[in-house]
């Protein structure tokens, strides 16, 4: 499903210039939960960015279900992402102004369609946030906070959740039921990338990858 | 999720900079419209004044030109009727003319509706030797001016004088010890002195006036006249020899002598005053215009920088926002939503900002007019009222205009948004 080969990114700053991804291959096929797991600066949020198609590699292929992103036009790009990709941060990135409702809605901006307002609801009434849905991000808690981007990420149905330290600012039951709607996700036949230093999340993975210095090594 | 929906949502949670761009647009709208409206207001009120005040100088212009025609008829009749075989020798020599013409023959002018010349003044005249008084004196019969009942009735030159009374030129009264209101002979009749001419220095001094039909009796002539004095018409295009003709084609029998010297200089003096007059009226325009001008520039200097100034400021407000809002834009971008509709977000709350602050800034813009219209006609002339003050295309103008220059003004910033590179922005903390 996602596949990336031989990924080189090289970022060059003003110092100097920093490998990020040094020839960098993995795959996830549908319902694989992976874990990427590395030490701080190894390279694996730009992994997620490559992947996600924000980041153009310098060298090396992404393809999701065979289709290169960086193939696309901008805007055909951005139409790819809505409809195959879904995010999650550490810092979560919920609109500060929008209720949860309005938070989960929010890529129906880039994506319409006709049941996404039942989806949202769904999606909030199976994340345990019910009762929230007409709250502001500030009116909540750090773990309902992830779950509102949680189902942000799925509203679209991608194919590929990429997650960036998402229980990085948890405590331990919050981050246990964010992971655990990810293995959900897997076990529905999407493919997820997480990215995390949890030791948790290796329980709900399928295969945990190391990471160092741009490179992996299972 | 719709970007009108996330526009409006944005807008109630960020009041405070929706507030000041909307109050930048009230006050640049409210100052075009309230100096725009002022000074249309003004414009009325200065029209009605020009206008009167036009209307003044046409009047003395007018009055010019008349006081003109009636110095011009001080001077005298400009056309001399006698019968065709009056011997003009013998005229000038005697002072008098010997030939006789029916008195109807005035009429008969007088009612011929082509003629160029106007105040008809049959007469009698013969000099004699004023039996009672041993002076040799002219004696005019006169009836006044013969009506001519197809023109205006104008005030006529010489007025009748009563039967039965007698006006007399200074010289004379004085040599005879006459004074108003005493009796007096004349040719064994008695008269009353009527009227004593002050000193002209010319014949009419040693002259009588009487009725003409008591002079036509007393000299033994009844019916008859000698003489019809009259003023040819004043038209710059007339020419000479025209009036003569046209009055021999009415009366065959008769010469004219045109006095054309007189009529020369009246036509000089009546173009000269009728140029002077138009100048006048043509000043005055030339002022208005000029205030008009001092208008338009006036205009140009308030509003410009006003206008340019809530750009800049819509401008700032704009990137300000988009500055707050780097990572909800990295997140949409990171979610798919397309440049295009990063741009749209921007554009359509400057679009609200530009019509918030449109309305409001238009209403209070005319309420502040309506009361200087209200409160301050120290300027002169009458306030010119709401009503007259209310111009839709403004209204229409604003609402349109306002909007599109918020949103040109934010046009940079919401590019800048959409330029965005949403990697380098959900990297930052
Ligand atoms: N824009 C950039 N310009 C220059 N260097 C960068 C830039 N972004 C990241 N880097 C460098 O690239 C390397 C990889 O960064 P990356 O964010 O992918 O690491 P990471 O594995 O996610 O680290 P962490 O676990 O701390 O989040 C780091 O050494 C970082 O300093
Ligand atoms: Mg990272």
């Amino acid at each position: 499903m996602l596949h990336l080969a031989d990924l080189t990114k090289v970022y060059r700053g003003r110092a100097k210039e920093v490998r990020a991804l040094d020839d960098c291959s993995l795959d996830a096929g549908p319902g694989e939960f992976v874990v990427v797991q590395g030490p701080s600066g190894c390279g694996k949020t730009t992994l997620l960015l490559v992947a996600g198609g924000l980041l153009r590699p310098d060298s090396g292929g992404v393809a999701l279900n065979g289709e290169d992103p960086y193939s696309l036009s901008p805007e055909d790009r951005a139409r790819w992402r809505s409809e195959s990709v879904g995010f999650v941060f550490q810092q979560f990135h919920l609109v500060p102004y929008l209720t949860v409702l309005d938070n989960v809605l929010v890529p129906s901006l880039a994506k319409r369609s006709d049941g996404a307002g039942e989806r949202a609801r769904d999606l909030i009434e199976h994340f345990g946030l019910g009762d929230r849905a007409e709250h502001v991000p500030a009116e909540l808690s750090t773990g309902e906070r992830q779950r509102v981007a949680l189902a942000r990420a799925l509203l679209n149905r991608p194919k590929v959740i990429l997650a960036d330290e998402p229980t990085g600012n948890l405590d331990g039951d919050s981050s246990d039921r964010v992971l655990r709607h990810l293995g959900e996700f897997a076990a529905d036949g999407g493919a997820v990338l997480l990215v995390t230093h949890d030791p948790q999340a290796a329980t709900y993975a399928q295969r945990t990858v190391r990471m160092a210095d741009g490179r992996l090594c299972e | 999720m719709t970007v009108w929906r996330l526009v409006a949502k944005e807008i109630g949670y960020r009041r405070l900079n929706f507030a000041l761009g909307a109050v930048a647009v009230l006050v640049a709208v409210g100052c075009v419209v309230a100096v725009l409206t002022v000074l249309s207001g003004y414009d009325v009120r200065a029209e009605g004044i020009g206008d009167a005040q036009e209307a003044r100088t046409q009047d003395i212009g007018a009055g010019l030109k008349d006081d003109a025609r009636r110095l011009m008829l001080e001077l005298g009749y400009n056309v001399l009727i006698l019968h065709k075989d009056q011997d003009l020798g013998e005229f000038y020599a005697q002072g008098r003319a010997s030939k006789l013409m029916p008195e109807t023959y005035a009429e008969k002018l007088a009612a011929s509706r082509r003629l160029m010349v106007r105040h008809l003044l049959p007469s009698l005249q013969e000099r004699i030797v004023w039996p009672e008084q041993n002076e040799p004196i002219i004696l005019i019969g006169t009836r006044g001016e013969v009506p001519q009942t197809h023109l205006d009735p104008k005030k006529p030159m010489i007025a009748a004088v009563p039967k039965g009374t007698m006006v007399l030129g200074s010289v004379l009264a004085q040599k005879a010890g006459l004074e108003v209101g005493k009796q007096v002979k004349l040719l064994g009749r008695a008269f009353t002195v009527g009227k004593i001419h002050e000193r002209r220095g010319n014949e009419d001094d040693v002259t009588a006036w009487i009725d003409l039909a008591e002079a036509q009796e007393l000299l033994g002539k009844p019916g008859r006249i000698n003489a019809i004095l009259a003023l040819g018409c004043l038209c710059v295009a007339q020419t000479p020899g025209g009036v003569s003709k046209e009055i021999t084609s009415i009366l065959k029998d008769t010469q004219v002598i045109e006095l054309l010297r007189e009529a020369a200089i009246r036509r000089a003096t009546r173009t000269a005053v009728g140029n002077r007059a138009d100048q006048f009226v043509g000043l005055e325009k030339t002022g208005r215009e000029s205030l008009r001008l001092e208008r338009a520039v006036l205009e140009k200097w308030v509003i410009l920088p006003v206008v340019l100034g809530c750009v800049v400021w819509v401008g700032l407000l704009a990137l300000g926002n988009v500055r707050r809002r780097r990572t909800e834009i990295g997140l949409l971008r990171a979610m798919g939503v397309r440049a295009g509709q990063i741009v749209s977000i921007f554009l359509a709350r400057a679009l609200l900002v530009g019509l918030m602050g449109a309305a409001i800034g238009y209403a209070v813009g005319f309420v502040v007019a309506a009361a200087w219209d209200a409160g301050g006609v120290a300027l002169g002339g009458k306030a010119v009222g709401v009503a007259a003050l209310f111009d839709p295309i403004l209204l229409a103008a604003t609402l349109v205009l306002a909007p599109l220059l918020s949103a040109l003004a934010s046009l940079v910033p919401a590019m800048m948004a959409a330029q965005q590179d949403p990697a380098t922005v959900l990297r930052e903390e």
